[in-house]
């Protein structure tokens, strides 16, 4: 019997120890299976961002870098423009990419820089415990807003694609989720597309994924899912915010 | 020999480029040379000044204590570098646009005409050349065959000014002779 | 390599200002990759690099901060090309995490602090108030940075070559430590090297990109495992002792029979000698000890002269840091002096003249104790 389902190449053999319903092994998938898809392994180059994908040198089988909070972006130009032919992804949650990581952010997507950033968006800073994101859902309780995020006193979450979508430097910009399986097929085939797009050489991509953080939520994994359809996506609709590949 | 010159002007009137016409000439000559700017906030709204030295042996510092001479474009320079020369030194200033007098006695002074004479060659800009010209005839410091030869690589791309600069020196020579 | 790139003969004499020489220098030396943020009095830099890298087929890049030039290097340097990035004492600040990072992994890069007057914002004229930054790592952590410290142009224009090749060696950031003074000062120099073509520098064994054939590579800086961490520590000590033992570099000027010894580096050395010339043609014998290297210190050849002469005399742009270095290596077998001018203010020839006398007739002056010779 013919094998279809195995571990991609792009994957490392290493076990991943996320929580029990986190979206990150799922989206670390998906960027292993385009890997492999695009044939692109040998010349990928992953960055390795701080929070709970710290450790994702361990899990992909390319070369990474493992860089300061919120820098992968700059990182990522510096590789990128030393050596163009290099495929190069950052991958960044919320904290990372959206609060200390911001000038990065926005000024490598200005540049129009080749590369694609994954952004994982949880609404959480998981691996320091849970406390408020940029992107945190307004009246959501986090260590650090005990008594729910008041806008008022800690500002409003962040909507990155729409931010992003002003500028002109982007070539391509959407936002997934990873809560239910129509979901995932539909974050495959942006990050598909993102990475399809570098190697072409079009630009700079950045896909945004609403991934359930159930631990760091404090509530069941099938739960921390609907709360994703609930309460993110109101918040943060799904779709495509820029794409230049269809402008003619 | 060691010659310690403070150029000074507003912006625009190529103070510092003067500076570097000298040091260039300098260079040529396999002396010792040394320009050091006024630089940062302070040239971007009014006077920009620059110090050259010019000695037959090592310069360990670029910063001028005392000067030997001082070339002053503009009024605020006169005022504000009169003091820094050192007795019996030599103050060059510019009486197309200088209205007041030196005060100090202990010094020589040199009135140069630089922008009437700079016009009279074809161009204003031209009054930092006229000063260098009556600098190096009065002080000879660098020969003027040195200072022209090196026209061309201080000013890169103006050759359409070069006859005008030589001509602008060898009137600001004139003026002490 | 299109020989057209040259644009200067080895030994040809030139004109020009520190900062020019030492971005020159760079792309002479090799340097294919810059990106920095503007800041006085080192735009000289950044100026001149965005157009001579265009020429040379380079990158560069004005980054939106100081915390991603530093980032874009660490990139850069992962792909091993001979990356720069350059600013004054504040963007330096802001670079210090980049720095420990880039440290941590061991890839080698160089950059330039041009400073000023400090702290905060402080001033843009020249100053040494950043040699404690330069010379303790400056960033978190447990490491080293290699520190030149250029007195001129000429060491401007030619110690990028030596940095490099250094910082390869041994796979450690290295810094040029200079200041307002000597980076807007022109004054001729010749490059003592020839243009270094890129193409021949080997390959690193330990850069990222195309794994074929080979394991995958992470260039990393997080060890959880104690115990890892630990022999990563380690592994960095016997490094920087290795560094300590083979790569000390200072000048010494009128030792031989000198009753005092001034200790300075940069600016100050260059004044110091002012001091020195005038001094002989009075009769008073002072010598100089100029480390060009800060990081490694040369105390064993600070710590003989002072055992020599008896006295040593430490001057700086600042209120005094780099005589702790030189109080360390006298190691109370002398007695220490310090002169400063902090501030932005230059000290003039005399003025040091002067306290060196006023050392000469110091009489019992406990040894090892800094004496400081300002009226404050």
């Amino acid at each position: 019997m013919k094998r279809e389902y195995k571990r991609p190449e792009g994957l490392s053999k290493t076990i991943m120890r996320y929580c029990p319903g986190c979206g990150h092994s799922i989206v670390h998938r998906i960027i292993g299976e385009t890997i492999d898809e695009l044939g692109i392994r040998e010349k990928t180059i992953a960055i390795a961002p701080v929070g709970c994908s710290v450790f994702l040198y361990e899990y992909f089988n390319c070369d990474s870098v493992q860089v300061a909070h919120g820098r992968a972006p700059a990182v990522a130009t510096g590789i990128k423009r030393v050596n163009p032919e290099l495929i190069v992804f950052s991958y960044q949650g919320d904290g990372d990419l959206a609060a200390i990581g911001t000038a990065e952010l926005i000024h490598s997507a200005t540049r129009g820089e080749n590369f694609t950033v994954i952004f994982i968006n949880n609404a959480i800073y998981g691996m320091t415990g849970g406390q408020q994101a940029p992107t945190t859902m307004p009246g959501q309780k986090t260590t650090t807003n005990p008594f729910g995020r008041d806008p008022k006193l800690a500002g409003y979450p962040i909507r990155v694609c729409e931010m992003l979508a002003t500028l002109d430097g982007p070539v391509y910009l959407e936002r997934t989720a990873v809560n239910k399986a129509v979901n995932v097929l539909k974050t495959k085939k942006a990050i598909k597309k993102a990475f399809q797009l570098q190697v072409e050489k079009k630009g700079y991509s950045l896909i945004e994924v609403l991934a359930p953080c159930p631990t760091g939520w404090g509530i069941s994994p099938l739960k921390a899912c609907e709360y994703v359809d609930k309460v993110m996506i109101p918040y943060y609709p799904l779709g495509v915010y820029k794409d230049l590949t269809q402008v003619k | 020999m060691k010659q310690e010159i403070i150029l000074a002007g507003f912006g625009g009137q190529g103070v510092i480029k003067a500076g570097v016409l000298l040091a260039y000439a300098a260079m040529k000559e396999n002396k010792r040379c040394t320009h050091f700017p006024s630089y940062g906030a302070e040239m971007r709204g009014g006077t920009a000044n620059c110090s050259v030295i010019i000695s037959d042996s090592l310069i360990s510092s670029p910063v001028i204590g005392e000067a030997d001479t001082v070339i002053a474009m503009n009024e605020p320079s006169l005022i504000k570098f009169e003091p820094r020369l050192k007795k019996g030194g030599l103050l060059i200033y510019n009486s197309s646009i200088i209205a007041s007098k030196p005060k100090r006695s202990d010094i020589e002074l040199l009135a140069v005409p630089a922008n009437e004479i700079a016009e009279s060659v074809g161009s204003a800009k031209s009054a930092n050349m006229v000063v260098v010209g009556a600098y190096i005839a009065k002080i000879k410091a660098v020969s003027p065959e040195s200072v022209k030869s090196s026209i061309p690589i201080v000013f890169p791309g103006k050759e359409a000014f070069l006859t005008i600069n030589i001509n602008a020196i060898d009137k600001g020579m004139a003026v002490v002779k | 390599m299109n020989p057209d790139i040259i644009k200067y003969k080895t030994g040809e004499k030139i004109l020009l200002k520190g900062n020019e020489a030492f971005a020159e220098g760079t792309v002479r030396a090799g340097c294919r990759f810059f990106s920095g943020y503007p800041i006085t009095p080192q735009n000289e830099i950044p100026e001149y690099l965005s157009w001579r890298l265009f020429e040379v087929g380079g990158t560069f890049i004005q980054a939106e901060s100081e915390v991603s030039a530093i980032n874009m290097i660490y990139g850069a340097a992962a792909c091993g090309a001979r990356a720069l990035t350059s600013s004054s004492g504040p963007g330096i600040s802001l670079k210090q995490e980049g720095i420990s990072y880039i440290a941590a992994a061991e890839l080698p890069f160089l950059y330039a602090n041009v400073m000023r007057g400090g702290p905060g914002l402080g001033n843009i004229a020249p100053c040494q108030s950043d040699y404690f930054q330069a010379t303790r790592g400056g960033g978190h952590g447990d490491y080293r940075i290699i520190v030149l410290a250029p007195d001129s142009a000429y060491e401007m224009g030619n110690f990028p070559k030596l940095a490099y090749d250094t910082a390869e060696k041994y796979r450690n950031p290295c810094m040029i430590l200079a200041d307002g003074l000597i980076g807007q000062m022109m004054e001729p120099l010749e490059f003592n090297f020839d243009f270094v073509d890129v193409e021949k520098i080997p390959t690193k064994d330990y850069v990222v990109g195309n794994c074929k054939g080979r394991e995958m590579r992470v260039i990393n800086t997080l060890h959880m495992s104690t115990d890892i961490l630990e022999k990563h520590n380690w592994d960095l000590y016997r490094k920087y002792e290795k560094i300590k033992s083979e790569f000390t570099l200072f000048e010494e000027k009128y030792t031989d029979d000198a009753d005092i010894v001034i200790v300075a580096y940069g600016t100050a050395a260059r004044i110091s000698m002012a001091a020195i010339m005038k001094g002989r043609e009075q009769g008073i014998k002072i010598g100089l000890l100029r480390p060009i290297t800060l990081w490694p210190f040369p105390e064993k050849i600070i710590s003989q002269l002072a055992q020599k002469t008896g006295k040593v005399l430490a001057v700086e742009m600042n209120t005094g840091q780099l005589v702790e270095d030189v109080q360390m290596a006298v190691n109370g077998k002398a007695e220490v002096y310090f002169y400063g001018r902090p501030g932005g203010n230059i000290p003039t020839g005399d003025e040091i003249l002067g306290v060196a006398k006023e050392a000469l007739k110091m009489k019992n002056v406990e040894p090892g104790r800094i004496n400081v010779l300002n009226k404050i």
